[in-house]
């Protein structure tokens, strides 16, 4: 039996560029679906027991737009992406931008990020790789720190502790 | 390493992207530079706080003054990145639960 690491790989490129890549178990078709259509979406982006998917609606197609929204259970802090499609390949590509809305809870993720998904099938497996532009390096680390998705504040607090190693 | 000076270092931006530049190896002033849309005089004041905050040295030499991370500091930006991972990893490991359960459902894929 083979084990294959499965990790997020996440790397930095010139030019404020970010790119995530990842291996799934699972055909290119069945990736394509969950990544496109809104309700199973919501069920992978939903976020830890804190957060709820407020707002999940996506017209998955060229000039389309889709609108995320979280919202904390405690109702104390809300936030979200939103954004257009300009190119839609199934089931291999998509390029949107992305736009943040700190809501609530503040941050920033510099102007706003062209995205390139690629899906790659090989022996039954999907690799996806995540091409993100934040156009300046600037806006990169600002994005980085604000933290990625579904509330996970990668923000100063974890400075506090990343200064307490160093 | 000051504590107080290495936080206020790390809260901006540009210096965070200066040192992620520099763990990709050392740099001269205009190399560092390049990529900002800001001057020299500015460049210099971020080196500057980043230096005196113990988070990269001058290396001297002949003809430049090429900067560097300091070690401690080349462990914290790799530190920043695993972070980022880890949000991301969050998200996936519930995409591997979902495709799981759409295997099961649907082995041959979407239904026309």
């Amino acid at each position: 039996m083979t084990t294959l690491q499965k990790a997020a790989v996440v790397t930095r490129e010139d030019g404020g560029k970010l790119r995530v890549s990842r291996r799934f178990d699972a055909p290119r078709d069945l990736v394509w679906r969950a990544y496109t259509q809104p309700e199973l979406v919501k069920r992978w982006m939903e976020g830890d027991a804190a957060w709820e998917m407020t707002q999940c609606e996506m017209d998955v197609r060229e000039g389309g737009t889709y609108r995320w929204r979280w919202k904390q259970k405690d109702g104390t802090g809300e936030f979200g992406f939103h954004g257009t499609y300009h190119e839609i390949t199934a089931p291999e590509r998509i390029v949107n931008d992305e736009y943040y809305d700190p809501g609530t809870i503040g941050g920033s993720m510099g102007d706003y990020c062209d995205i390139t998904l690629t899906l790659e099938e090989a022996d039954g497996a999907t690799m996806m790789t995540t091409l993100m532009d934040f156009h300046t390096e600037e806006n990169r680390e600002t994005a980085m720190s604000t933290g990625m998705s579904d509330g996970m504040e990668f923000s100063y607090q974890h400075l506090d502790k990343l200064l307490e190693k160093i | 390493m000051h504590l107080d000076h290495a936080f206020t270092a790390l809260a901006d931006p540009t210096r965070r992207a200066i040192l992620a530049r520099l763990a990709e190896g050392e740099a001269t002033v205009a190399e560092i530079k390049q990529p900002f849309a800001i001057s020299q005089p500015a460049i210099s004041r971020h080196l500057k706080i980043l230096e005196e905050a113990g988070l990269i040295e001058t290396r001297i030499n002949r003809q430049s003054r090429p900067r560097r991370l300091k070690p401690e500091a080349l462990a914290a930006t790799a530190d920043w990145l695993d972070r980022c991972c880890e949000a991301w990893e969050a998200n996936y490991s519930r995409l591997d639960a979902l495709l799981e359960d759409m295997k099961h459902a649907d082995p041959k894929g979407p239904a026309t």
